[in-house]
């Protein structure tokens, strides 16, 4: 069989899965590309469309409210994967180190991402609960408030709250990737740093990080994209509130698309939302990879 | 060999009449859109249905519960696939469904001899532009609850029948330290305080648009309903959480004994009377909503929903038969503990009536002075605009005045 045949037959076999992913990702994104450009609304009766261009993006750059909600997505993706980073790393460093019922411990670092989204979104909601929350009874019975508070009516501390629920959440995906790739460190290495005298931090920073980075990477870009598009947790625990201090992007797209019925500029919305968080993931690839050069 | 042979070729053909037989009795199928929250519970609207489907052999109908907040979206999403036959809608959203042909316009179906007996709030809660979009179903507006132990130690005899009165025993009330925050209110950034605001706005007689449909809410009545809101936190009578608060918090804040007054829709007294669920069994009055000095008597939003047909169904009739059946009076009759019949003559029916005189009594007096939120084709973007100035207001970021001016520009530009 020449190599030609080979690459025929290869394409042959490969054919129904590219069908499929064309079909379900390829289809959707270039009609809704194509949707963005129009002035479609979604309505039961069949308006003329008609293509406006650029004017839904425009829309949406010039629109305040998109504006503020972009700067609040970036607070919530930034803080949000920098305290997963950490968390992650640090539970991951500790699950490295042999000790009893450590796989006990792993298995318990499932739970919060075995929950569906809006459970989690609940339960903490509860925990919050200004009169009834446990929170506010751990941090009055250890002495370190005076009395109950509330946690997602303050505009100031809401969205921070919405990100510690979130950071719990996902934060073991870190963990469970960053475990797999310590794992795969040869301990020779750090043996031998540690003959030579290097530190634990050391040890940390030329050996353990570098050789880390690149699972993390991955997990930077995956919850990045995640972190962009946020919107269940935050509709179920203040939709968007209080006084919309809370309004991610995706509640601009909800809104354009649902509240106000502009199928046009709501996928025009979206649009710019992946386009976010492409330019975010490029950010991250790029800083890492100038690190690993280092 | 011949007799097997015969005997399966006989069972095979039993099979087929049979199946013929079932798939021919039970080949229409409706799919109805509820939802899970207040009002009837999902129990009562699936023994409501199954009723209908003992009477109506041929029709089956396919149930589905969602959050209060997926309604409106499932029925939009649901025009490009025609999912829906029935669907149960809010007062707030008839003109929109009428405008984008959501629903079906039903004016040549409604029975002209029901009209009289039906309340008239109940009628507006399904018509646009004087049409009919379906009949009304669940009939609610909010109350005022009251704990009646703790107003007895405050020392008054009655609740209080205006705003202002239910301030003054409020701050007796904090005064005697009987407890912290007297009133609590689901004032969180959600259709739930538009509604709460609504109540507001009819007791200080004010408005939300002119005749021409331009915004009048930030002066007059609309006005003095926020700065009152407003007043309450500040003065530390609203309990301050209730900016983050929807119906089942206040209900929960007003059943653990830690609320004096509450304003809620009508599902929470009976709720207040389940040991299971309430500290207070015993102790809780119901009455309409307060007026205000110089304003209305009484106070009352319209809260009502309707059960419409999607303009997508090709089963319209079978669907008409099935909303018929779930607004007749006698089912509604029979199941008015969670939600009160939109049937005038229903209140004197003790079936109706026993064990929530109470709440006949206020429904009696509230019903007849439901106030609506605006009539207008873009209420859901209205609303959004109105959530935020009221929160902006209620978190103290800007003036009630300055909120609401800067609501009604807002507004003012979605024609």
């Amino acid at each position: 069989m020449t190599q030609q045949t080979d690459k025929k037959t290869a394409w042959w076999m490969l054919a129904p899965l590219l069908l499929i992913v064309l079909g379900a990702i390829g289809y959707p994104l270039i009609r809704t590309l194509l949707l963005s450009f129009t002035n479609a609304r979604l309505t039961g009766y069949s308006d003329p469309i008609q293509f406006v261009w650029l004017e839904n993006y425009w829309q949406a750059i010039t629109n305040s409210a998109f504006r503020e909600s972009a700067g609040r997505t970036t607070y919530f993706v930034l803080v949000n994967i920098g305290l997963e980073l950490l968390l992650g790393v640090l539970v991951a460093l500790l699950l490295n180190q042999a000790f009893r019922g450590r796989a006990i411990v792993r298995a318990l670092l499932i739970i919060p991402l075995a929950l569906p989204t809006v459970v989690s979104a609940i339960m903490w909601r509860w925990i919050y609960n200004p009169e009834f929350g446990v929170l506010n009874a751990l941090l009055t019975q250890l002495g370190l408030l005076g009395q109950y508070r509330s946690y997602l009516g303050e505009p100031d501390l809401a969205m921070n709250m919405i990100i510690l629920a979130d950071v719990w959440k996902n934060y073991p995906i870190v963990a469970l990737v960053a475990l797999s790739a310590l794992q795969l460190i040869p301990k020779e290495l750090f043996e031998a740093a540690a003959m030579d005298g290097a530190s634990a931090w050391t040890r940390f920073w030329r050996i353990t990080l570098p050789s880390i980075i690149p699972a993390l990477t991955v997990v930077i870009v995956l919850r990045t994209i995640e972190a962009v598009k946020v919107f269940d947790i935050i509709f179920v625990m203040t939709k968007g509130g209080p006084a919309s201090s809370t309004r991610t992007l995706s509640f601009e797209v909800y809104q354009e698309a649902f509240s106000s019925l502009k199928a046009g500029s709501g996928a025009a919305y979206s649009y710019l939302v992946v386009l976010i968080s492409a330019v975010l993931i490029f950010l991250y690839i790029w800083l890492l990879r100038r690190q690993e050069r280092q | 060999m011949k007799k097997m042979y015969k005997a399966f070729s006989g069972a095979i053909g039993m099979g087929l009449v049979l199946t013929g037989l079932a798939l021919g009795q039970g080949n229409t199928t409706l799919n109805a859109l509820f939802m899970k929250q207040a009002a009837y519970s999902e129990e009562d609207v699936q023994n409501m249905t199954a009723e209908f489907e003992k009477a109506n052999p041929s029709i089956k109908v396919n149930l589905e519960f969602v959050p209060y907040e997926s309604l409106r979206d499932k029925t939009i999403a649901a025009q490009a696939s025609g999912g829906y036959d029935v669907v149960l809608f809010d007062t707030i959203w008839p003109a929109e469904y009428a405008k984008n042909g959501f629903l079906l316009d039903v004016s040549s179906r409604i029975n002209k001899a029901d009209q009289n007996k039906i309340f008239t709030g109940a009628w507006s809660t399904v018509q646009s532009k004087g049409k009919y979009y379906g009949m009304p179903w669940i009939l609610d507006t909010k109350y005022l609850f009251y704990n009646t132990e703790i107003l007895e130690k405050a020392g008054f005899k009655n609740p209080p029948r205006t705003f202002q009165e239910l301030m003054t025993q409020a701050e007796v009330i904090k005064q005697k330290n009987l407890v912290q925050y007297p009133l609590v209110s689901s004032w969180s950034q959600s259709e739930a305080l538009v509604a709460d605001y609504t109540s507001y706005v009819a007791a200080f007689k004010g408005r939300f648009v002119d005749t021409s449909d331009r915004p009048v809410f930030q002066n007059g009545g609309g006005l003095k309903a926020l700065e009152w809101m407003v007043d309450s936190v500040k003065k530390g009578l609203s309990n301050p959480n209730s900016r983050e608060y929807a119906e089942e918090d206040v209900r929960r804040v007003f059943s653990s004994g830690q609320a004096a007054f509450a304003l809620n829709w009508t599902y929470m007294y009976n709720l207040t009377q389940d040991p299971a669920e309430s500290k207070v069994v015993g102790k809780v009055g119901i009455v309409p909503a307060p007026g205000a000095v110089g304003g209305a008597a009484v106070s009352a939003v319209n809260g009502s929903m309707g059960l419409g047909i999607t303009r997508t169904s090709k089963l319209a009739n079978e669907a008409w038969k099935f909303i018929n059946h779930l607004t007749s009076q006698k089912v509604q009759n029979r199941y008015a503990k969670n939600s009160l019949p939109i049937w005038k003559t229903s209140y004197a029916d003790p079936i109706v009536s026993k064990g929530q005189e109470a709440v006949i009594k206020a429904a009696n007096i509230s019903i007849g002075a439901m106030y609506s939120r605006p009539t207008v084709v873009r209420y859901a973007e209205w609303s959004n605009v109105l959530q935020k100035a009221l929160q902006e207001a209620l978190l103290g970021k800007t003036t009630a005045k300055a909120a609401l001016a800067d609501a009604a520009k807002q507004v003012a530009t979605l024609k």
